[in-house]
């Protein structure tokens, strides 16, 4: 199996907090990783360090074969490669839902006007938001918003796709949604690498499920493992803390 | 005061009132416009990120530091003295013998800069950090966000404080009158050299200057809602598909009927 990104011992510091230490994973062409863990045990910044919103303190990111903390390494055009859906969405507020998923486009790749609105209208189809191409952001509900970002960032043909807990913020009505979008492009192939608090999703549609606490990946493997058979113990209390409050 | 008066000094003196108020809303657009492309020239070079290391790091902030400098110097000191400072500086020091129609622009405009620069400063740093990250996320380069995210939303937010601006400026164009530049106050003031009718002349232009102010706030106001758009969305149907047969039929007679 092909390695897309490879990440070796990636640690991040803010100030004296550690709170990533010697991370070590690897994301391969086509599969599907979730990420769970407690909150502050990094998540976030791990996703947020693969596509340098954040700084790594120290360690490798390979992508494709390139370590690209190279000093050298041309880092928009990496940025491209990657997808990225944030848990505040944060859908550009002076476009409609039409120009954020086209200026990307546009401006990064280049595209003509013709071909962005097409690729747009595309992908807009796909999340089921075709109809809205009008609206601004502000008029849009969460899960509506949510399913804009995702297109937003499909748009670009990225070869990964990262989401960070895309339904966190929303209400519990508007989680099904969301969730129901993912669950299609997971099985259109796309490399996707998402944090997530929905263990239930996370169990369906993992091919590999990755455990963090405290700044280091405590465990990781099947769902069927995780889920069904951990090995660690803090797996196992994580596990039962989480299911208690879904009751 | 006298009705008389004011009607016999308007019917007198309106081409002077006229060109005078002509002057000030001149000085005061153009200094607006001038001041708040400095001011955000200003306020997008001072919020670039600086770079952890290199020569980069150092000239941006010796600009940096000049540019606060600016910023202080001119929200520090009164307007009617810069004017004397710089226009009767340059001809001494410079031997620039500037007209005092342009040196009034050029005052006005570095004034209005100061200030917009701390308020374009704000607007950028109140943007959610979000919209940045979004942008980076997508590729852009710190440019490309500015320019198709950030400032858009920027430029909508200060909108209202630009029409302040724009308001104080019609306003404080009148201490130019020091430098002998012939906008409202300076031609009141001439005419009351003439008709010493110094109550009803004044009246009439503070009656200008307020007619003046009022309707560039309205104008404002129209200009935010024109940007922020209908409170609605349409929904965006195929409307092949949606057209009912009555629909069609209307359609097809209009079109008969109009030939
Ligand atoms: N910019 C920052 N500066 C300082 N500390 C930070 C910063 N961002 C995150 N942290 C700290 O890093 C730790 C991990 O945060 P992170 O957001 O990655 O956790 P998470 O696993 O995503 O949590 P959650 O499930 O709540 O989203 C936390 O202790 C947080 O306080
Ligand atoms: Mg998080």
């Amino acid at each position: 199996m092909e390695k897309i990104i490879d990440i070796q011992h990636l640690s991040k510091t803010f100030g004296t907090n550690e709170v990533l230490k010697d991370i070590n994973f690897s994301v391969n062409k086509g599969e599907v990783v979730c990420i769970i863990g407690s909150s502050g045990s990094g998540k976030s910044t791990l996703l947020r360090c693969i596509n340098l919103l954040e700084k790594p303190s120290g360690g490798r990111i390979i992508y494709k074969g390139k370590n690209i903390l190279d000093d050298m390494h041309d880092v928009r055009a990496y940025r491209t490669k990657l997808g990225m859906v944030f848990q505040q969405f944060n859908l550009f507020n002076n476009h409609d839902v039409l120009g954020n998923c086209m200026v990307g486009q546009i401006k990064v790749l280049r595209r003509s006007k013709e071909e962005a609105k097409e690729v747009a209208m595309k992908y807009l189809k796909v999340v089921g938001m075709e109809q809205f191409i009008n609206a601004k952001p502000r008029q849009l509900s969460g899960g509506q918003k949510q399913r804009v970002a995702i297109a937003r960032a499909l748009s670009m043909n990225p070869e990964v796709m990262l989401f960070d807990e895309p339904t966190s913020a929303l209400d519990p009505e508007m989680v099904g949604e969301v969730l129901k979008v993912m669950r299609e492009l997971t099985e259109s192939g796309l490399t996707m690498l998402i944090v997530t608090h929905e263990m239930g999703f996370a169990r369906e549609v993992s091919d590999r499920v990755v455990f963090m606490d405290k700044g280091v990946i405590a465990e990781e493997g099947s769902p069927e493992q995780i889920f069904n058979n951990p090995t660690q113990e803090r797996t196992r209390e994580f596990l039962k803390r989480t299911l208690q409050q879904n009751q | 005061m006298e009705l008389s008066v004011i009607v016999k000094t308007i019917l007198k003196y309106w081409p002077m009132f006229l060109r005078g108020a002509g002057t000030t809303l001149f000085i005061s657009i153009i200094g607006t416009l001038i001041g708040s492309i400095i001011g955000l020239l200003i306020g997008v070079i001072r919020t670039i990120p600086v770079p952890e290391k290199g020569i980069k790091k150092y000239i941006l902030k010796v600009i940096n530091a000049i540019l606060s400098a600016y910023v202080e110097v001119f929200r520090g000191t009164p307007m009617i003295v810069q004017a004397m400072v710089i226009y009767y500086g340059s001809k001494q020091a410079f031997d620039i013998d500037m007209t005092p129609l342009f040196a009034g622009i050029f005052i006005v405009s570095i004034n209005t800069g100061a200030y917009m620069a701390e308020i374009v400063r704000g607007g950028i740093v109140s943007i959610d950090k979000g919209q940045f990250e979004a942008s980076y996320a997508i590729g852009m380069s710190h440019l490309q966000a500015m320019l198709n995210v950030i400032l858009p939303q920027v430029i909508r937010n200060i909108l209202p404080a630009t029409g302040n601006e724009f308001v104080i400026n019609i306003k404080d164009t009148s201490v130019l009158n020091v430098i002998a530049v012939t906008e409202l106050f300076f031609q009141t003031k001439s005419i009351t050299g003439i008709n010493f009718k110094y109550f009803e002349t004044f009246f009439i232009a503070s009656v200008i200057y307020f007619v003046m102010t009022f309707t560039v706030t309205r104008i404002l106001r129209f200009i935010e809602r024109k940007i922020d758009g209908p409170e609605n969305y349409i929904l965006y149907a195929n409307q092949m598909q949606v057209e009912t047969p009555e629909d069609a039929l209307r359609r097809e007679r209009k079109r008969i009927g109009n030939y």
